[in-house]
């Protein structure tokens, strides 16, 4: 072998190492990387009241309540929903069907209590002549408009 | 390969390319920016905020290509000590840094406006901000070192380690919740973008791609001319009557 052949299998074996040593850690702490746990996920795991988390979501349909600065909804992931509080100003993207991520904790009845509230957007681009001509022509799938 | 290896027949060949790239890019990146700011249609939920993707999205990729240009060259450099492959990756550094740069800037004034925040700690944004830093380093550790061979050899490992982030990069979005939204152009079946929109993202894609290879070899040229001034200064130096040695060294000044 000569020397050329052993440096090169040497960074081979060098970064396939290290891939599998990164793959392992970022499995091992899968949890901490997620931005948001979703309904579903907050029921499986059982959180209790108090402790701060983020949690994400479509806004359900017609569950907006405004009530001066405070405003309720609930967050689905269409199998769970968690009710939703929020005081203070919602980003322009908030609206009914649209993903948002809320940080906050629960109370004891589980109701979460946001002090932040972030719209998250989806990967559609499209300009507005083209979505209403979708909706008119019942070519839009919610569920691909809001994933 | 090694044919086009040699500097001095790279300096020539980059040389005939260079008005090419760059008379691309010009092109390109007008057409790419006439249609991206005036002749594209305005977003149904973002508004005119969408046009920020357009310069936002190309550096992103830009950032990742020329990270991985500068990983393949690393190890090119390291394997078979071509001095030529140490010098594209040290001339790659700093652009893609810029890439990087613009692509955090970009996405931060986006972020404000349609998310509520500047800065969110979710994979994908964390990822593109230690690719930043790895650059950062790559740039540091070049000069960190009075053997100048010893820090190319130092950053080229830190080139090719931080490899593994370019795939993390990439695949953040699929494999946590992020707040940032997922791929829309490489998505499995059809971009769900608009076609009126993509056609000024690949314009811009492009133009970008093209003004990456243009400023790259206007850089390596540069370094190799650099190199060749030293060459030449130290050759006369040494053949200089009183030189530093203190003793004549058998050859005629040129």
């Amino acid at each position: 072998m000569t020397r050329k052949q052993r440096r090169l299998y040497f960074v081979l074996l060098g970064m396939l190492a290290l891939g599998a040593a990164t793959a392992l850690v970022l499995t091992a702490i899968n949890d901490t990387l997620v931005y948001f746990y979703t309904p579903a996920d907050i029921q499986a795991k059982h959180v209790g009241p108090n402790r701060r988390f983020r949690l994400g979501g479509l806004v359900e349909k017609g569950s907006v309540v405004k009530k001066g600065e405070t405003v309720d909804f609930k967050v689905t992931d269409l199998t769970a929903s968690l009710a939703v509080t929020y005081t203070g100003v919602l980003p322009d993207l908030f609206r009914e069907g649209q993903g948002v991520v809320a940080e906050g904790k629960l109370d004891g009845q589980g109701m979460f209590h946001a002090s932040e509230v972030l719209a998250k957007h989806d990967e559609k681009y499209m300009p507005k002549e083209v979505s209403d001509a979708l909706k008119k022509s019942g070519q839009w799938r919610e569920e691909n408009a809001s994933k | 390969m090694h044919r086009f290896a040699n500097p001095m027949r790279f300096v020539r060949l980059a040389a005939a390319i260079q008005p090419w790239t760059a008379g691309v890019t010009l092109i390109l990146l007008a057409l790419g920016l006439y249609f991206g700011l005036f002749d594209s249609p305005a977003d149904y939920q973002q508004g005119e905020s969408v046009r920020i993707m357009y310069v936002h999205v190309p550096s992103a990729w830009l950032a990742m290509a020329a990270y991985s240009t500068m990983a393949f060259a690393s190890g090119v450099g390291l394997v078979w000590k071509h001095p030529l492959a140490d010098l594209i990756a040290k001339a790659a550094s700093p652009i893609g840094a810029a890439f990087t740069f613009v692509c955090l800037v970009t996405g931060s004034l986006w972020g404000k406006p349609m998310w509520g925040t500047w800065w969110a700690w979710d994979a994908r944004l964390t990822s593109m901000l230690i690719l930043f830093f790895l650059y950062l380093g790559h740039m540091a550790l070049l000069n960190a070192f009075d053997d100048p061979t010893r820090g190319t050899k130092a950053a080229g490992i830190l080139a090719l380690a931080g490899f593994v982030n370019i795939p993390i990069i990439k695949f953040s979005v699929d494999w946590w919740n992020t707040l940032h939204q997922p791929a829309s152009v490489s998505k499995v079946g059809m971009p769900t973008i608009d076609p009126s929109m993509l056609l000024p993202l690949m314009l811009m894609g492009v133009a970008f791609t093209t003004f990456f290879v243009t400023v790259l070899l206007i850089r390596v040229r540069s370094e190799i001319l650099a190199a060749k001034v030293r060459a030449i200064r130290l050759n006369q130096i040494h053949s200089a009557p009183g030189a530093i040695s203190g003793e004549l060294v058998g050859e005629s000044p040129r």
